[in-house]
């Protein structure tokens, strides 16, 4: 029996997973990073657009603040978000973004003077000041008032990753590639580790920490075309699922990002839009403004890509042999500026689609891109069910991004959630004892997890992993996708279920010693249809339409009777459906109580508390005219004491001294 | 404007006209005492828009579960699947099987440990590159992320950007004649690894500390200039142009230390 110790576990080699292990570490602590790839291939380093910050120094940006940064996010939510949470968020993004310029991110900067830019399909003259020049610039972003999204060229995930990759080389922090966690090891409501297979030669440790942290990403390729790299089968998060201890909250809210090219659902970054790009119909129709006169294209994610669909179903999508889709027009850009903002983008047209996006319109259509749910944590990352328990990033909900994630805002959550949870995690190890669990224990678990891969190679049920997991992909994309109906969401739990059914008649038959693709398959697909469970039965249940997750029988958002996370749990292994509950958000604590989003439809119902909030609200603000913003905000939702202390202070602006 | 011609057309020309490729695997698993390496043909039909990223996925679900390679990102991002492709050093993500004859050979990438048919690994090898080149930023201090960020010429941020432009794919080391023979030679990523960390004034180290790393056979003076590198690199990063830069640079800080 093979176990290794450490202080601090870190499950996910990606840009949340990497900066809490060097946050523990600047701490003092042991910590061991797991991560199923070389860390630097990551899903993280997919990230083209940009990571938003209000550092406010570019012409576009001016007067940016994390007041307008926070409005934008929790609009973005649909009221969905940690209201508290989005406010920790924002005021450390800058530092974040300050901390990995320091580390060698090479940010595009503002260059003083004028230059052409396209906006809304309008060439415009902007002006940069001297005094900005050399600061950290910004592009535009889809449901964000000010350009506030910060870039390297169009490799922004990239530099932000090999930057946290250098570091955590520079700390001395060992990354162990190709591991897979299969289990936590758990007693009494507190986590101790996890079992960990070894993806070359197969075999199984235990490793044992104080505290144990899941970085590990979206569940985007439970859908049969997704954006994400093909790492993203929200494993990790069935890791905490399968405890029948820790929570999974609003597992049902899935973005679909509105432009991935058609057949391999590459992603064509929103910095497309941002920088000048329009949508285009079969008639080469620039159909967003009709139905959104204000933000147009740039509307949040959500809204957009159901736009799009709407706009298809009219009879207005191209037919092609894959399917219908529309068109994303980028020739107004320039030769210039493609080649050098939307680099990655054009290489993507070139090698997969043998088009020149300079000259020609690229086919895109909505495509799964982001999964807001995740493991419920509180502000701190720990699960509160599940002690001991972390989560940072995709996989986590701390809830930052409610049912909708605005562009810009997840790279900028997996270091800011990084920078924050990392410190709790410190301070958690710091307060507790040192690890108290038995060998035998562990050992059981080990135990465990080895009979459960011999069952797979032993099995003689027949089912094939391969079979299971298409008919699940499709299912999710077909049912549980942009546009969703109470009896399409029953029909695809009742074949979800039969799936899970069948996966636990699979039988391996590949005995390759080694990692064994088959196995490997095996027994991801089990996790996945448990994980696949919980947004189908989320979607099923909330009988609303709010950001992502939108039922046409029930069109309204419904705060009287849906402002409330979701959660879900699996007690029992046996199991076919998760366990639902929900937790309220409460209005009466809201610094933005809900209201119009400013773009979309506007019906929705009224929280009974939230006339009530209004006032208040209206009445803080009244009572204190001459207050500063940071006063005044105080007043309305003090967070500040929620922040690790070294994260509590003011960022500096050109107009703002820190 | 036109309405653009995007719908992929990268296929096997007229309909009624698909092709059987005949896909050559250089297969052995080194876990397994009884495997010996061995090329295995496997028959595809070709599809419309098929990359090597399909066409692999596709024989390992209908022919050979045991078959093993590594895409991550699929889509030319990450640097994880390169792999010899008919005897070529490239990323097979992104390489179109129309682009190819109908008998394709793909081989695992050279130079790495092997894990398993296609699989090798690079993680390891860039792993121990950066610790030996000390591939981070040196900065003495301490930052003070409340203030304002240093500034950089925005020309300097794109220059800087050029350079780190590399995915650590190991395409390079597979084409290169150097590595055949040292072993511990750090390639052009290397190489170019310590000319973007040079070009940082972020990286407060000078030229007789880069020296130190590279300043040797198995660093900057190992280059042949056969320029295998430039030819393969998937990222078309000018890769002679870093070598032979870093070349003079450490020559100099060798000729006149100190200045």
């Amino acid at each position: 029996m093979k176990i290794v110790y450490t202080d601090v576990l870190v499950i996910g080699g990606g840009l949340a997973g990497l900066r809490t292990a060097i946050g523990v570490r600047q701490r003092g602590l042991d910590v061991l990073v797991l991560s199923l790839v070389p860390a630097k291939r990551s899903h993280s380093v997919a990230a083209q657009g940009g990571m938003q910050a209000s550092l406010g120094s570019n012409a576009m940006g001016a007067g940016d603040n994390e007041d307008i940064h926070f409005q934008d996010t929790v609009r973005g939510s649909d009221w969905g978000a940690d209201q508290r949470v989005a406010r920790m968020f924002v005021n450390t993004a800058p530092k974040a973004i300050r901390e990995l310029a320091a580390w060698g991110v090479p940010w595009s900067r503002v260059a003083r003077g004028s230059r052409e830019a396209v906006v809304n399909a309008q060439k415009i003259t902007i002006t940069e000041d001297d005094a900005a020049h050399g600061l950290i610039t910004a592009r535009d972003f889809g449901g964000t008032k000010k350009w506030r999204t910060c870039y390297t060229s169009d490799g922004t995930g990239h530099t932000m990753l090999y930057a946290l990759g250098d570091q955590t080389i520079a700390h001395d922090i060992p990354v162990l590639e190709r591991q897979e966690a299969l289990a936590l090891i758990h007693e009494n409501g507190r986590c101790h580790g996890a079992v960990v297979r070894d993806l070359i030669t197969g075999a199984l440790t235990a490793y044992v920490a104080k505290a144990t942290t899941i970085a590990t990403g979206g569940y985007g390729r439970l859908y049969k075309v997704s954006t994400n790299a093909i790492i993203c089968e929200g494993t990790g998060i069935a890791l905490a699922l399968e405890t029948g201890v820790a929570t999974l909250g609003n597992m049902e809210a899935v973005q679909f990002h509105p432009t991935a090219i058609i057949t391999a659902g590459i992603l064509t970054t929103e910095g497309c839009r941002g920088d000048g790009g329009v949508l285009r119909d079969k008639d080469g129709h620039r159909f967003m403004p009709d139905y959104e006169p204000e933000k147009k294209e740039l509307a949040s994610r959500d809204v957009v890509s159901r736009r799009m669909t709407e706009h298809m179903r009219k009879g207005k999508g191209v037919a092609s042999r894959y399917g219908e889709h529309l068109w994303l027009d980028i020739t107004g850009l320039g030769r210039a500026h493609i080649e050098k903002n939307l680099r990655e983008v054009k290489d993507i047209c070139e090698y997969f689609l043998g088009i020149d996006p300079v000259n020609e319109w690229i086919p895109v259509r909505p495509t799964q891109h982001y999964s807001m749910g995740g493991i419920r944590t509180d502000h701190t990352g720990q699960s509160p069910t599940l002690k001991g328990l972390f989560a940072c990033g995709e996989s986590a909900c701390w809830d930052l991004h409610g049912f909708n994630r605005l562009g810009g805002n997840s790279v900028a959550e997996t270091v800011v959630a990084g920078m924050i949870v990392s410190e709790f995690i410190a301070d958690f190890c710091e307060s507790e004892p040192d690890v108290a669990i038995g060998t035998g224990v562990v050992g059981a678990f080990l135990d465990r997890e080895q009979a459960h891969l011999q069952a797979l190679l032993d099995g003689t049920g027949g089912e094939r992993a391969s079979d299971l997991r298409n008919r699940m992909e499709a299912v999710m994309m077909d049912k549980v996708g942009i546009f969703r109906t109470g009896e399409e969401l029953e029909a695809a739990v009742a074949e979800l279920q039969g799936l899970l059914r069948r996966s636990r008649n699979i039988s391996v038959r590949s005995r390759a010693p080694g990692p064994n693709p088959e196995l490997i398959a095996a027994y991801r697909v089990q996790k996945m249809l448990k994980i696949a469970l919980c947004v189908a039965q989320g979607a099923l249940l909330r009988t609303e339409s709010r950001g992502a997750h939108f039922r046409e029988d029930f069109p309204q958002r419904n705060d009287r009777d849906w402002l409330k996370r979701t959660l879900a749990t699996w007690e029992d292994p046996a199991g076919e459906l998760p366990t639902i509950g929900y937790e309220a958000l409460d209005v009466q604590a809201m610094e933005l109580p809900p209201g119009f989003r400013g773009y979309g439809l506007r019906n929705h119902i009224d929280h009974p508390e939230t006339p009530a909030r209004l006032a208040e609200v209206e009445q803080i603000l009244t009572d204190r005219p001459t207050v500063d913003r940071f006063a005044r905000q105080a007043a309305l939702m003090a967070y500040d004491e929620l922040l690790p202390e070294i994260y509590r202070g003011r960022n500096e602006r050109l107009t703002e001294k820190s | 404007m036109n309405s653009g011609n995007g719908v992929p057309n990268a296929g096997n020309g007229a309909s009624g006209d698909v092709r059987r490729l005949q896909i050559n695997i250089l297969r052995y698993n080194p876990q397994d005492p009884d495997s010996r390496p061995q090329l295995q043909t496997f028959e595809v039909e070709e599809a419309p828009s098929m990359t090597l990223f399909v066409a692999l996925n596709d024989i390992r679900e209908h022919q050979d579960p045991s078959l093993q390679f590594d895409f991550v990102c699929r889509a030319g991002i990450c640097g994880s699947c390169a792999m010899l492709i008919n005897g070529r050093p490239g990323l097979a993500c992104r390489t179109l099987t129309s682009a190819l004859g109908a008998r394709i050979t793909l081989a695992p990438l050279p130079f790495f440990e092997l894990i398993g048919d296609l699989s090798v690994n690079t993680g390891k090898w860039m792993r121990a590159m950066s610790e030996r080149l000390e591939a981070w930023i040196h900065t003495e201090g301490t930052v003070d992320l409340q203030r304002l960020e240093a500034r950089m010429e925005p020309e300097l941020a794109e220059q800087i950007y050029e350079l780190e432009r590399c995915i650590e794919c190991g395409c390079c080391l597979a084409a290169c004649g150097t590595a055949r023979m040292r072993e511990d030679f750090v390639g052009a990523v290397g190489l170019n690894r310590v000319a973007r960390l040079r070009l940082d004034p972020r990286d407060q180290r000078t030229d007789a500390d880069y020296y130190d790393l590279i300043g040797d056979d198995d660093g900057v003076f190992g280059c042949m200039s056969l320029l295998g590198c430039q030819d393969v690199c998937p990222k078309d990063l000018d890769l002679q142009t870093q070598i032979a830069y870093m070349r003079r640079k450490m020559l100099r800080a060798a000729l006149f230390p100190g200045r």
